[in-house]
């Protein structure tokens, strides 16, 4: 959670719909400088929250405050007016792409040259000032979303909400717009919340990551603790941590926690204390695989289990392999290392991961 | 000839009256419609839809008994009067541009709405560019509202009386020809009603078209 002093803020939130809670949050902020990337599987109520922040949905109980200052119904539109919104669908009206950008000055009374320079720049800045006089209609999804982009930035606003902006442009435009849309609001240092269901993303563009599931935000961290060390089994699997395994603790020396796992032990660095039921948790990253009996490099990783291959499925540039070691341990190895090691279905490997890359989760006796 | 003149525009006067009427009653009742949720939406909707089945004799009823001079509006003496045949055609009218109007601003995506609202668009300025979205339907409910009035007889019979000089207009003159066996001014009168209602549906078109490309 923020510690700077917050633009944005909803406090006490709770969202009711066909008399069931969709969201229920009890403090969430976005300060200036910073770009929160909401996540969370699908209708988990990140977009919601989005329209929520925005006061475009009836929340039945909640405060939000701009600057500290609370923000009632009657005042929503001067809030409006203090944001800017880029949803999923560009959503582009049927005119001109300058128009299009410059719909949100005129919606604030400002006319004239003001508003053609201003437009020109934003569209110069996201790379689309050649468009600027074709129709909205016969642009590509990824120059659509640019146009709607710039539409957002054009009016410099206190804070962006961005509603999975990248979901709707085609996988070879949506790297470049990603790496454009971060460089555009770190030269702006605007407060940023931007909702996707997809953590590459969220960790390129998010200096927090909010972790929404069911409704409820269940962690608001830096991305490099949310991926490591999630908070309960729900984030773990949704931020991608496949080995999951109960134990409990045997015992800790030196903040060196010995878990046992159905007879096998993990060693973990934990302060959680001897006879705690434990989750440990295990990024398919930090797994390194070996056949077994097989020379391989020398390694501190404090924690080495033998198992059959189960399962190897492919997963992009890497294939994924779940090894049966009692435990069922999964590792992601780059398609080049797995024919070089010969992983076959079947065959028996070591597994080795450090202490530190075991994250405990205490669950409750 | 003066005859002619004056039934032709008589016919275009009432009929383009009780269509801007229609569209100042219709338009923003068909936008409430189409972005409000309440309860008896449906109910309403289908009242809208019943409406612009309305047959014009039965309009032409209603309004003829609420004039009638012992009606309840029958001091107003407007039986038999062009005012009269201009409220009958709202009635006709009203019902086709709300329910039309409303198809086609609940035709376009909601989530525009949501944009237009996001990017700080008052309630009035988020109407105006939604009516600018849904303007081929819109143009489309005009042309069907001014359809439906222009070509209707029944009605300006009944509350018009079909008054030589005072009330007759082309669709009522042509009834009046063809029962005195004068189909040589039948014709000329459909002739130029047909002509009539083309040109301002090409103009109309002409909009609607032109208002493809922004």
């Amino acid at each position: 959670m923020t510690s700077l002093q917050p633009v944005l803020e909803v406090r006490d939130l709770r969202v009711v719909r066909g008399g069931r809670q969709v969201l229920g949050i009890q403090r969430f902020a976005v300060a200036a400088h910073e770009t929160v990337a909401v996540v969370g599987p699908n209708g988990a109520g990140k977009s919601t929250l989005l329209l929520a922040l925005s006061l475009l949905v009836g929340a039945q109980e909640g405060s939000l405050l701009l600057h500290g200052e609370v923000v009632t119904p009657r005042l929503a539109l001067n809030l409006r007016r203090q944001i800017g919104l880029v949803l999923a669908a560009p959503m582009l009206l049927d005119t001109t792409v300058r128009q299009n950008v410059a719909a949100g000055l005129r919606f604030r009374g400002i006319r004239g040259q003001q508003v053609s320079t201003r437009v020109d720049e934003w569209l110069d800045r996201l790379g689309i000032l050649p468009l600027r006089d074709r129709h909205a209609r016969e642009l590509s999804s990824g120059e659509a979303q640019r146009v709607s982009l710039a539409r957002a930035f054009v009016l410099e606003p206190e804070v962006l909400l961005l509603d999975e902006p990248f979901a709707s442009v085609d996988a070879a435009a949506r790297s470049q717009l990603i790496d454009d849309t971060e460089r555009l609001l770190r030269e702006t240092s605007r407060a940023c919340v931007v909702v996707t269901h997809d953590l590459d993303e969220a960790s390129r563009l998010g200096t927090r990551m909010a972790v929404i599931i069911d409704g409820q935000l269940r962690q608001d961290d830096v991305p490099q603790s949310v991926l490591s060390a999630p908070c309960d089994e729900d984030v773990a699997a949704f931020v991608g941590v496949q080995t999951r395994l109960l134990g409990r603790v045997e015992s800790v020396q030196d903040g060196l926690a010995v878990v046992d796992v159905g007879g096998c032990r993990i060693e973990a660095l934990s302060t959680l204390s001897p006879g705690r039921q434990v989750m440990c948790c295990l990024r398919p990253e930090d797994v390194t695989l070996r056949l077994s009996g097989q020379a391989g490099p020398v390694t501190s990783a404090r924690n080495r289990l033998t198992g059959n291959i189960l399962r190897i499925v492919g997963k992009g540039p890497f294939v994924q392999v779940t090894v049966a070691c009692g435990p069922m341990i999964v590792a992601d190895v780059t398609r080049a290392s797995a024919t070089e090691l010969g992983l076959r279905e079947g065959e028996q490997v070591e597994a080795t991961f450090k202490a530190t890359a075991v994250h405990l989760i205490g669950l409750q006796q | 000839m003066d005859d002619l003149v004056q039934i032709t525009l008589l016919s275009l006067g009432v009929s383009g009256l009780a269509t801007a009427i229609s569209l100042l009653i219709g338009l923003p009742l068909g936008t409430v419609l189409a972005l409000s949720v309440f309860r008896s939406r449906g109910l309403v909707l289908s009242v809208v839809n019943t409406g612009m089945a309305l047959p014009p004799v039965v309009a032409g009823l209603a309004i003829a008994l609420m004039l009638w001079r012992s009606g309840p509006l029958g001091d107003l003496n407007l039986i038999y009067t062009p005012t009269a045949i201009v409220i009958a055609e709202v009635v006709i009218a009203t019902p086709v541009i709300l329910g039309l109007a409303a198809a086609g601003i609940g035709q376009l995506d909601p989530r525009l709405q949501v944009q237009l609202q996001g990017l700080g668009a008052s309630r009035y300025q988020t109407v105006w560019w939604l009516w600018r979205e849904a303007r081929l339907s819109l143009l489309a409910a005009l042309m069907a509202g001014f359809g439906s009035v222009i070509s209707e007889v029944g009605a300006a019979m009944m509350v018009g009386g079909n008054i030589s000089g005072q009330t007759r207009v082309l669709t009522t003159a042509i009834v009046l020809d063809v029962s005195r066996g004068d189909f040589g001014t039948a014709i000329e009168l459909a002739g130029i009603l047909l002509a009539l209602a083309f040109m301002v549906n090409g103009v109309l078109t002409w909009a609607q078209q032109s208002g493809r490309r922004g």
